[in-house]
């Protein structure tokens, strides 16, 4: 496994920019050599790896050192003097825990306090290792005995007298739809502890301890949190009964030390306090928020409309959302540097190569390529440290082989601090719906899976070896900067899997479409789901699994608009968007056993294509490649007029023969039928398509992700590269395109 | 439910020849069941050198590391979903292949 890692920030930067490499290692200190290298194309076949070294300052060897990861979310309020030296107070909330007990090592879960273990004081309301409530105050625990239930909401309390040495904890299933034979549980116990001092007070999580001037913390509190509350006195325990009862945890202004209305500020990192103490945290490592709250009785979807159902937060003990490691190295892009996918290769003893990705872009204010390569850095970061295929499941049923990972891959199951991808659970089985750059990323390198930015290269090494100067930018620049990013350049051309997208990208491509674009889509599975890009959290996307689709995980009922902006997630299909209104296909079938070729059809003779198949001699196309044998494979899209392809779009060639492991995707099937995968279903295919836009510009579509593996076959002899090099020189002819 | 024909070695020996197909209807049905069955479940290869070598493991519950499956060592994937074939057919069929000569 590797054993020095780094991320860069930011991710695209143009010549004379700087950028920071965070760099350390998980094992302690260690040497590693450094280089700065342009891709051309990813490691194929052996001796397949092009890149090209740039000299730059950072080259050379480097003392590595141990960068921890503070992995686990939670909300902190850094030292309210107001808890200190507290000897009367009642904590309460609402909480919905979901991993009762945590295993394989069972372990407290706080839900709020000030405890710290290297402090060895303070106190803390939270479940302990059996998943009973509990509160700890000092080094005194007292417990119910009674473990909760996972995934059901509890009114919680504890009650604590120091005075007179008396603790009160009474937990309460809260009544739902669903039948239960469980009751409150109710507990007084007698405690001597002595009231803390004043210190950090936090929601879903303790101070382990400062370590390396950074602040680690432990215990962290799987589940939902709502309307946590802090009281300057003991509540009663008929006072705690009502509060159960009445299903509050208000508190009037006189008693409240703490009123933190978790609804507010969703889109932000802050956590309110409606107290007059205003004790205002911030949340760290970015949980779930805008998720349905112990009150969400189903009459709302939108936590906008609802606000007051959706006062929780979902904490989980395995969020990451900054390393927040030091920068080790520095570099100012050269100059002359072209723009192009780069990356930092760390090289250590012990291990295999880490690759630091990171993109060029051509100078704002400097000339540009005719021709642009659009990163899919959205989708390169929505999978990445993906993790599921190490994880036990049935993935032979789809993938029609066995899984393959390699040992940097294995890296993710070894530290998972790492965190997980959006194909990813968390570990208490909720999907990953947040994912950050500001980590070490494991698998977007030129190596490893045949997959997103390693096949991506198979295009790049295609452009190069035709001398076709191009430049590139990346999804997160064209989220920001709209269609000024690509306004200017005659021909933009998406990866093999541009799955991601968010409504500024869609809305850009389509008005540079509108502006005379060129566009071809060289790939499969695009412009699928949606992302958002929250402002409270650079370098981080936002996306749910909502509603439909060909999904790892199922979304949480009442949770499919997005924290971040409002936006109602998942499929663009789902939202009057579908990806055949742009690129003419959309996503139909899938399978990873072995790809297929397209067939020329009819509709290929029609003059409006003539262009394409110039020196094309073949009717099959594409029954090679290094996308497992064919053009046609993995990921398929296919025309229909009924989601928005152009009806005078023409389709110049099908695709056919695909294996019984290629099957029709879900969103494809209203009612499940027989005989829907490839050997029986003409559904499952991929159509090349080919449409004139009103705008005077025009796009391809190659609508299958195996395509690019197929462009150097046999030294770029072949009708795939002839073709797609007839388009490219096409769409660099600046005739406008007229529509029949 | 389809139960495997231990009988029908012929797909065996089908698989052997094109591990990653085309499978006819019948071996796609054998592949089928070997790959939802309980048994030898979860298998996962590590490529430990690329292009070049393989390992078969396990994968584990609980979130922790796949388990090596000691000497299992393969120069080619082919082989490797060969020898995980046969292991599973085993499992479910109660009986090991027998020797399978290549036509």
């Amino acid at each position: 496994m590797p054993r020095v890692l780094g991320y860069a920030e930011p991710l695209s930067v143009e010549p004379g920019e700087e950028i920071r490499f965070m760099v350390g290692t998980l094992d302690g200190p260690r040497r590693y050599r450094a280089e700065v290298v342009r891709m051309i194309c990813g490691d194929t076949h052996p001796g397949g790896l092009r890149t090209v070294r740039v000299p730059t300052p950072i080259d050379g060897e480097h003392e590595g050192t141990p960068q921890a990861i503070d992995a686990g979310s939670y909300a902190i309020v850094e030292r309210p003097e107001a808890f200190a030296g507290l000897v009367r107070f009642t904590l309460q909330a609402f909480v919905q825990p979901t991993r009762v007990p945590v295993r394989p090592a069972p372990r407290r879960q706080v839900v709020m306090g000030t405890w710290a273990a290297d402090q060895g004081d303070g106190f803390a309301l939270m479940l302990d290792e059996t998943g009973a409530l509990a509160v700890l105050v000092g080094t005194a625990q007292v417990s119910t005995g009674a473990p909760l239930t996972a995934r059901r909401w509890y009114h919680v309390a504890a009650a604590v007298d120091l005075a007179a040495g008396t603790v009160t904890l009474r937990q309460t299933p809260l009544g739902d739809h669903t039948p239960s034979l469980e009751q409150p549980v109710v507990v007084t116990a007698t405690v001597r502890a002595t009231p803390a001092p004043a210190a950090d007070f936090f929601l879903g999580a303790a101070r382990h301890a400062i370590e390396d001037g950074r602040l680690r913390t432990t215990w962290h509190f799987n589940g939902k949190i709502d309307r946590p509350t802090l009281a300057r006195r003991a509540l009663a325990v008929d006072d705690l009964a009502a509060a159960a009862t009445a299903r509050t945890t208000s508190l009037d202004a006189a008693d409240a030390l703490g009123l933190w209305d978790l609804a507010a500020d969703v889109a932000t990192d802050r956590v309110s306090d409606r107290s007059p103490n205003h004790l205002h945290g911030r949340t760290v490592n970015a949980p779930k928020r805008a998720v349905t709250g112990h009150n969400w009785d189903g009459t709302e979807m939108d936590w906008r409309r609802a606000p007051h159902q959706y006062g929780a937060i979902h904490f989980h003990d395995d969020d990451l959302y900054d390393a927040g490691w030091r920068p080790s190295l520095t570099l100012t892009v050269p100059a002359d540097v072209r723009s192009g996918v780069y990356a930092l290769r760390l090289d250590a003893a012990g291990g295999p190569e880490f690759w630091v990705v990171f993109y060029v872009r051509p100078p704002r204010r400097g000339p540009r390529a005719r021709v642009a390569f659009l990163a899919s850095t959205a989708t390169y970061l929505a999978y990445s440290n993906y993790r599921a295929r190490m994880r036990p499941g049935p993935a032979e049923l789809y993938i029609g082989a066995l899984p393959i990972v390699d040992t940097t891959d294995l890296l993710l199951m070894h530290h998972p601090e790492l965190g997980g991808s959006t194909y990813d659970t968390h570990s208490d089985g909720s999907g990953v719906c947040h994912v950050s750059r500001r980590r070490p990323i494991v698998n977007v390198r030129p190596t490893g899976r045949l997959w997103n930015l390693f096949l991506d290269l198979c295009l790049l090494n295609w452009l190069e070896a035709h001398d076709q100067p191009y430049d590139v930018v990346t999804d997160d620049d064209l989220h920001a900067e709209g269609l000024t990013l690509l306004d200017g350049y005659t021909v933009v051309l998406t990866g093999c899997h541009p799955e991601y997208y968010s409504r500024e990208m869609l809305d850009a491509l389509a008005a540079y479409l509108g502006r005379g674009g060129r566009l071809m889509y060289m790939g499969g599975n695009g412009f699928y789901w949606r992302v958002s890009y929250p402002s409270a959290h650079p370098g981080m996307i936002e996306m749910r699994r909502a509603e439909d689709g060909t999904r790892a995980w199922v979304e949480s009922v009442g949770e499919y608009y997005h924290s971040s902006t409002g936006e109602y997630g998942g499929l663009w299909r789902r939202q009057g968007r579908a990806p055949n209104a742009l690129v003419g296909v959309g996503f139909v079938a899938q399978g990873f056993d072995r790809s297929s070729y397209y067939r020329r059809t009819a509709a290929s003779r029609d003059p409006r294509a003539r262009f394409i198949f110039e020196g094309v001699a073949g009717e099959i196309l594409g029954d090679f490649g290094t996308a497992w044998d064919g053009a046609a494979g993995l990921e398929l899209d296919a025309f229909n007029p009924s989601l928005g392809s152009p009806p005078w779009a023409l389709v110049v060639a099908s695709s056919e023969n695909h294996s019984n492991a290629f099957q029709l995707v879900n969103e494809e099937m209203n009612v499940s039928f027989a005989g829907a995968d490839g050997q029986f279903s003409p559904a499952v295919r991929a159509d090349m398509v080919f449409y004139e836009h009103p705008g005077g510009g025009a796009v391809f579509s190659t609508g299958s992700i195996a395509y690019v593996g197929s462009l150097a076959h046999a030294d770029y002899a072949n009708d795939i590269s002839r073709l797609t090099l007839n388009v490219l020189r096409r769409f660099l002819d600046p005739a406008p395109f007229t529509a029949p | 439910m389809f139960v495997i024909d231990p009988g029908r070695t012929d797909l065996a020996l089908e698989f052997r020849h094109r591990p990653f197909g085309p499978h006819s209807p019948e071996l796609q049905a054998v592949l089928n069941v070997l790959r939802s069955s309980q048994h030898c479940q979860n298998l996962l290869l590590i490529c430990t050198r690329p292009h070049a070598e393989w390992v078969l493991a396990e994968k584990q519950p609980g979130g922790r590391p796949p388990r090596l499956l000691p000497g299992l060592v393969f120069t080619s994937v082919e082989a490797a979903e060969w020898h995980a074939f046969q292991l599973r057919w085993e499992a479910v069929t109660g009986r090991p292949l027998p020797p399978l000569d290549r036509e």
